[in-house]
């Protein structure tokens, strides 16, 4: 079930409307739904919030994947729903389920549509990130591709984890034993194979780039530019104004929860 | 005996493993599975002790369905040993990581104690037994991963690529090691692509490619064929090249291993000798 749940995170080369807008600028639209979701514990803003996502999620082609995640996140969603009726009113418990869909929405559409190579790109041009990146690392570029590496290693560590836990099995675990604790327990022997091998995997990959001249000179160029267009423009001042009022309403009024 | 009937398995990608195998396996036995890589040697393996279900016919390990039950009970009599100790070892000591099997399957203190000492030493581990995993080198951490389930003994033993970055005297002792076992009466499966190491050990061989069985039979009459071999992606062992070479002089020709070779050839040798005394 839980990589199921994944799916609806992953990237699927397609190329509608969605996936060729610039990265920022989907990254600025998760930042514009957010906000007005953290600011204000309404149900009529999450809805609205829900609904301004779904043409996102249609013409990106995703929709679909969208629900399977959904399907996933009802668990969680339920759990939510509970302890906020024990804390608060039903009407209160409502709009924070809403709320969690509204933020499980908008980044399952920002990861649908971006591509990792794209998002390294687009980390790239950003002057804080590069900034960042020489402080701490020495080189501008280290950050976006210490990024840009980790999300690409996501599949092989899942294929990894199969065979770390099929392993295990043949020597007699059984992970849905026991009670509580020692289920937690049952785990360790998944998690420290996996961790050694992630950490093993890194050294070699270290070692790998600095043998072929990594990070290389100042200025890196890159064979693919990222270029914003007017429809991604369009959308940044969408955003922006959507992010400006929602403050400035939250500074002027007190929104209730219905 | 583990019986596999009209056994095909296709991933949920998509990709078929494994196609129509039959496949019998009782004590006594000991048979090479060897193949290209991506064969289906590997999903052969998982399907032994039901770590994988087949999507078509089935498999019985002691007249048990594998579909009926559970994973924890087969390894209790086939161990499987993975090819790469690093997704299993996890434990402080080497003590540790071998009585972890034994844990599982609920065996009593004393047993475990008795049981880990034993194999240590019959795996030439006992210098280790206080020792970290993780410090030992790749070859001694593969033979941490063999001791971690033998110890629990197996009736059915399956190793895959045993003898991967072991040295020669090694595998020599895995080669005694493993017969020693067959002739205790347990079955020991070898997934290899070492040609030389099965010549040698005279097995059973099983040769798999593209997830259909194309052979099988005893190593020196499967391994001295070219056609056969080809298909499986080897190369004939070293011994069946040479005697390949020799028909002429009236040897056979499905020679693999050193010991035959050299029954043979002093043969040979001593009768042109005689021949050389009569002549002269
Ligand atoms: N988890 C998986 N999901 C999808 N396909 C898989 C998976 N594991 C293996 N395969 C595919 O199944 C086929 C058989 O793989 P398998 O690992 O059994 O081969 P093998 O004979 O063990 O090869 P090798 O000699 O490289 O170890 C291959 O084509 C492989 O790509
Ligand atoms: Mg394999």
């Amino acid at each position: 079930m839980s990589l199921r749940t994944l799916e609806g995170f992953k990237f699927s080369t397609l190329k509608t409307p969605v996936h060729l807008l610039d990265p920022r600028t989907k990254f600025l639209i998760v930042i514009a739904v957010l906000v007005p979701a953290l600011l204000f514990a309404n149900i009529y803003v999450m809805i609205a919030l829900l609904l301004s996502q779904l043409p996102l999620l249609l013409v990106g082609k995703v929709a679909r994947r969208w629900a399977l995640s959904l399907r996933a996140g009802v668990f969680l969603s339920g759990l939510i729903f509970v302890v906020n009726l024990f804390t608060g009113s039903y009407l209160s418990a409502i709009a924070l389920t809403l709320r969690f869909l509204v933020l499980l929405t908008s980044f399952s559409l920002f990861f649908m549509t971006t591509s990792p190579d794209d998002l390294g790109l687009a980390l790239d041009r950003i002057g804080a990130v590069r900034w960042l990146s020489r402080r701490w690392l020495g080189y501008p570029n280290a950050l976006s591709f210490t990024f840009t590496t980790a999300v690409r290693l996501v599949p092989t560590l899942a294929v990894d984890a199969q065979t770390v836990v099929d392993a295990q099995r043949s020597r007699g675990l059984e992970l849905d034993k026991g009670n509580l604790l020692k289920r937690v327990r049952n785990y360790i022997p998944i998690l420290i194979p996996l961790l050694l091998i992630a950490i093993r995997r890194s050294l070699e990959l270290a070692e790998a780039l600095e043998s072929r001249g990594f990070p290389g000179k100042e200025g890196r160029t890159s064979l693919f530019q990222l270029k914003l267009r007017p429809a991604d423009y369009a959308i940044i001042a969408l955003s922006l104004a959507m992010i400006a009022v929602s403050f400035w309403v939250y500074f002027h009024y007190k929104i209730p929860v219905l | 005996m583990i019986t596999l009937e009209k056994v095909s398995f296709t991933y949920r990608s998509g990709q078929r493993a494994l196609q129509d195998i039959d496949l019998n396996l009782e004590g006594g036995d000991f048979i090479a599975i060897m193949g290209e890589n991506g064969a289906g040697k590997t999903t052969l393996a998982k399907h032994l002790n039901g770590l994988l279900k087949p999507s078509q016919g089935r498999v019985l390990v002691d007249g048990d369905d594998t579909r009926k039950v559970s994973v924890a009970r087969l390894s209790r009599k086939v161990g499987l040993v993975f090819q790469n100790p690093d997704h299993l070892l996890f434990s402080e000591t080497v003590k540790d990581e071998v009585a972890f099997g034994l844990k599982n399957f609920g065996f009593a203190p004393e047993v475990v104690h008795n049981q880990v000492i034993r194999t240590l030493e019959a795996l030439g581990l006992s210098e280790y037994a206080e020792t970290s995993p993780f410090l030992l080198s790749g070859g001694e951490r593969k033979r941490v991963a063999l001791a971690a389930i033998l110890a629990t003994e197996p009736d059915y033993l399956i190793l895959d690529e045993p003898t991967i970055g072991q040295d020669y005297q090694q595998k020599e002792r895995l080669r005694n090691f493993i017969l020693q076992l067959y002739s205790q009466g347990k079955a020991v499966v070898m997934i290899t692509h070492d040609v030389e190491f099965v010549a040698e050990s005279n097995p059973k061989v099983i040769l798999l490619s593209q997830g259909r069985i194309v052979a099988q039979g005893p190593a020196d009459s499967v391994l001295s064929k070219d056609e056969l071999v080809k298909k499986a992606s080897l190369v004939r062992p070293q011994m069946s090249r040479l005697f390949g070479e020799l028909t002429k002089y009236g040897l056979p020709s499905d020679v693999v291993d050193v010991h035959r070779a050299r029954i043979l050839l002093e043969e040979k040798l001593s009768e042109a000798k005689v021949r050389v005394a009569q002549n002269s």
